[in-house]
């Protein structure tokens, strides 16, 4: 039990899943693919896992208030209209 | 005024009694890391507008990937030693805490000195940050964080040092847990540009 109240996460295990994953996306990077969405949709899918991980885990955001979830969570949503806008810009037809 | 009558201040007090229940230290760190979520996603947005604009070279060409494969792991273990402090002096246990934050300074040690060899090498081989919009992006994105980590690693000694003296205990730890987040975050960011950077 941490002085917050909440039960110890196991932090081992979230170490194990961290470095399972990056094993398993060093090795999706080297192996041939014929499709660079899938090379790419692949490894972002496993770094977005792991930083959820970090994030909720050591972070300890997942035993923390509500409010630091909203605080943290609208600067991603934030983050991600940025990138989506870019992204959009370059990839859509211009007229 | 009678040196008995002195109001005396007791700044862990007024920790514990905010009107959010959350330490000012703790959500100060939070609103901080929000700010550097939007700084961090400022690079990482340009650096995927330029590349899907531009003929980009494949990063495992250029990069040794299996150099900051390791680096990684650093990095992660770095973060595991420095959640197992807090874990420890949580615990009550000084002398554990001690251990591992020194282990994260290590940890953070090693990584910035790997970082180094890795520029250096890259630098000797051509590889600049003027040599292609590659180069300018790469740089400008792992520096930052190389910076990021440098103010960490000196966070960590600062605080060791702290511990060291004694002025952490199972009642007053903030620092350690401030701290912790600030290097998580730096974790995190390095997850992602690991995987962006040098695996796509």
């Amino acid at each position: 039990m941490t002085s917050d109240g909440h039960a110890t996460p196991n932090y081992m295990a979230i170490f194990w899943w961290l470095l399972g994953l990056t094993i398993v996306e060093i090795a999706w990077a080297v192996l041939p693919h014929h499709s660079k969405l899938m090379l790419g949709g692949g490894i972002v899918a496993m770094a977005i896992i792991k930083a959820v991980l970090v994030a909720l885990y050591f972070m300890h955001l997942k035993f923390e208030r509500r409010i630091m979830g909203i605080l943290f969570a609208s600067t991603l949503i934030l983050g991600m209209i940025l990138v989506s806008v870019g992204i959009g810009e370059q990839v859509l037809p211009r007229p | 005024m009678d040196h008995a009558d002195a109001i005396t201040f007791d700044p862990h007090a007024v920790e514990d009694e905010t009107t959010t229940g959350i330490p000012h230290d703790k959500l100060g760190m939070w609103v901080f890391l929000c700010s550097e979520v939007m700084f961090f996603t400022g690079l990482i947005g340009s650096y995927i507008v330029l590349r899907f604009g531009s003929a980009w070279p494949d990063p495992k060409t250029q990069l040794n990937i299996w150099l900051t494969a390791g680096n990684t792991f650093i990095l992660i273990c770095s973060s595991v030693t420095m959640v197992k402090a807090l874990e420890w002096i949580q615990r009550g246990d000084t002398r554990k805490m001690k251990l591992f934050m020194c282990l994260t300074l290590l940890g953070g040690s090693i990584f910035l000195g790997v970082q180094v060899f890795e520029y250096r090498h890259l630098l000797h081989e051509g590889f600049n940050p003027h040599v292609s919009l590659f180069g300018s992006t790469f740089y400008t994105m792992t520096g930052f964080h190389g910076f990021h980590v440098f103010c960490g690693v000196i966070c960590i000694a600062f605080c060791t040092g702290k511990a060291f003296l004694g002025k952490y205990t199972q009642q007053h730890h903030l620092g350690i847990e401030t701290l912790g987040l600030y290097w998580h975050f730096v974790d995190l960011v390095w997850i992602l540009l690991f995987a962006i950077v040098y695996l796509i």
